[in-house]
């Protein structure tokens, strides 16, 4: 808890430090794309009328369908892929070639695959996460030192005894940190993903504030997406701590 | 009793496959503890992989006799204890659940009894207090009592160690080796261990063989009259820690003719 206490502490004097460069740059420039803090912050109300609440959720439905998604493939691929030498030699090129081709230009793709909708868009998000699930898990699985094997090996464990007590709590603080990172990626990636085929979302509100030159809204919009990032940043780190209480 | 006849074990890698252990005969009495003594690279730990389950020999035979029942030694059928190098705890679980995943694993129900008799292993290696910490949390010599305490709350029909006792300094050695051997006296279960320090095998074994580095061949054998004692000051306790040390300097030497 003392560590979650001490990043929030962190993003507060980050946050005011920003508001303070952002408050000396409006005064500077005085120009309508810079506000003022204050009148950003005046206006936050008007974000309900707005049913940002709304917003927020349908962006976190996608990426937490991303997200699920994501596990649901990398978490057996990374354990197979450490586990079959034969696997690993058939997957791992393709893994290394895709890992650092940026998703976003694989949207128009997607588009075509799967529609303007929600298709497309959980599909970038799930391809922004999978390949640092399958890394990260692939990782850690190679490097269990072989005598916690010997020990549940010898005492006569199957091999789901084996996943469970050896396999699965080995890859949990890795791939934490995985998700920890691609969901920071996954909640940047929104913009681009929710500027087409919705009206709903964090990115769809950012562009169409932007769109309508109401930089008020534009700018309490990114203020939204900015904390919504940060909270899922802590959630993360909370169920880290709370999970892997061995670390 | 442990009964090995003419077992082989081999690594296979891309390029060919390594002959580690060749026709290797062994009987290990019930309540033997056997110490097989051997250099570096001498198929030691494959030996102990072999008979933990986790490497499939090759060719010949490993039998293990329980309540006159003649049986192929088999993880799910006999209970095998194992204390590895660097004792093998799972850093997530906490020492009380190290200590009973062996029989979690092997879903064995406790009563009342097997409740005390557990506690009484863990106050006698001095761990009842640790129970709810992480290994993370312990020094070396605790980490090594939890091993310890880990494989006698499974009653092991055969107990494996592979140089259970050389990570640790000179004096947590000796301390771990004495809170073993007051242990073992008490259930006195089937055990193998293997070493390379001379010292060791005739402070812990009852028969002691020296493996050659030519594939696991036994190059010696000796029953030990020093067992149990630490460091006994006389004339031919040395004699016989001169003699292991000439057998075990012979086969380094006969190495290169072997390779």
């Amino acid at each position: 808890m003392y560590k979650i206490l001490n990043k929030c502490r962190v993003f507060l004097q980050g946050f005011l430090l920003l508001n303070l460069v952002w408050l000396i740059a409006s005064l500077l420039l005085n120009i309508n794309v810079i506000p003022s803090p204050f009148a950003v912050y005046k206006d936050l109300g008007s974000l309900f009328t707005n049913k940002i609440i709304i917003h927020i959720l349908y962006s976190l439905r996608r990426i937490a369908l991303g997200l699920v998604l994501s596990l649901a493939v990398g978490i057996p691929t990374g354990i197979i892929m450490a586990y079959s030498e034969k696997a690993n030699r058939i997957l791992y090129p393709l893994i290394y070639f895709s890992y650092p081709i940026p998703k976003t230009a694989l949207l128009p793709i997607a588009m075509l695959l799967w529609g303007m909708r929600d298709g497309s868009k959980i599909a970038i998000i799930f391809l922004i996460i999978v390949f640092q699930v399958i890394v990260s898990v692939r990782d850690s699985v190679l490097n269990i030192n072989a005598s916690m094997y010997q020990v549940v090996t010898s005492a006569g464990a199957s091999k789901s005894q084996i996943i469970r007590h050896v396999t699965l709590p080995a890859i949990l603080p890795e791939l934490l940190t995985s998700i920890r990172v691609s969901l920071g990626t996954a909640v940047s990636i929104l913009f681009f993903v929710e500027a087409y085929g919705t009206k709903y979302g964090m990115g769809y509100y950012i562009i169409d504030a932007w769109s309508r030159i109401n930089y008020i809204d534009m700018y309490a919009g990114i203020l939204v997406i900015s904390v919504i990032g940060f909270a899922l940043f802590v959630l993360v780190d909370y169920a880290a701590e709370k999970i892997c209480k061995w670390c | 009793m442990l009964l090995m006849e003419n077992v082989s074990v081999s690594y296979k890698t891309k390029k060919s496959i390594y002959l580690v252990i060749q026709n290797l005969s062994l009987q290990i009495d019930r309540g033997e503890a056997l110490i097989i003594l051997g250099p570096s690279g001498c198929g030691k730990s494959t030996l102990i992989n072999t008979l933990a389950g986790t490497v499939s020999p090759d060719t010949g035979t490993i039998q293990f006799v329980k309540d006159g029942k003649i049986q192929d030694l088999n993880p799910i059928t006999h209970k095998i204890g194992i204390i590895p190098q660097n004792c093998g705890l799972l850093p997530w679980k906490t020492v009380r659940e190290n200590c009973l995943l062996p029989l979690k694993i092997r879903k064995e129900q406790m009563n009342e009894e097997g409740k005390r008799d557990i506690q009484k292993i863990y106050e006698a290696l001095d761990i009842a207090d640790l129970l709810d910490r992480y290994p993370r949390q312990l020094s070396g010599g605790q980490v090594q009592r939890v091993a310890i305490a880990r494989s006698f709350i499974l009653r092991p029909d055969l107990l494996l160690m592979d140089e259970p006792f050389s990570s640790l300094d000179a004096i947590s050695r000796e301390d771990a080796r004495e809170l073993f051997l007051k242990i073992w006296k008490q259930y006195r279960p089937t055990t193998i261990l293997v070493t390379h320090s001379i010292e060791e095998a005739l402070h812990l074994g009852s028969r002691i063989i020296v493996m050659g580095t030519c594939k696991g061949d036994i190059v010696y054998e000796m029953v030990n009259p020093y067992f149990g004692k630490s460091k006994p000051d006389n004339v031919e306790y040395l004699i016989t820690k001169q003699l292991l040390r000439e057998k075990l300097k012979t086969n380094v030497e006969k190495e290169e003719a072997c390779v």
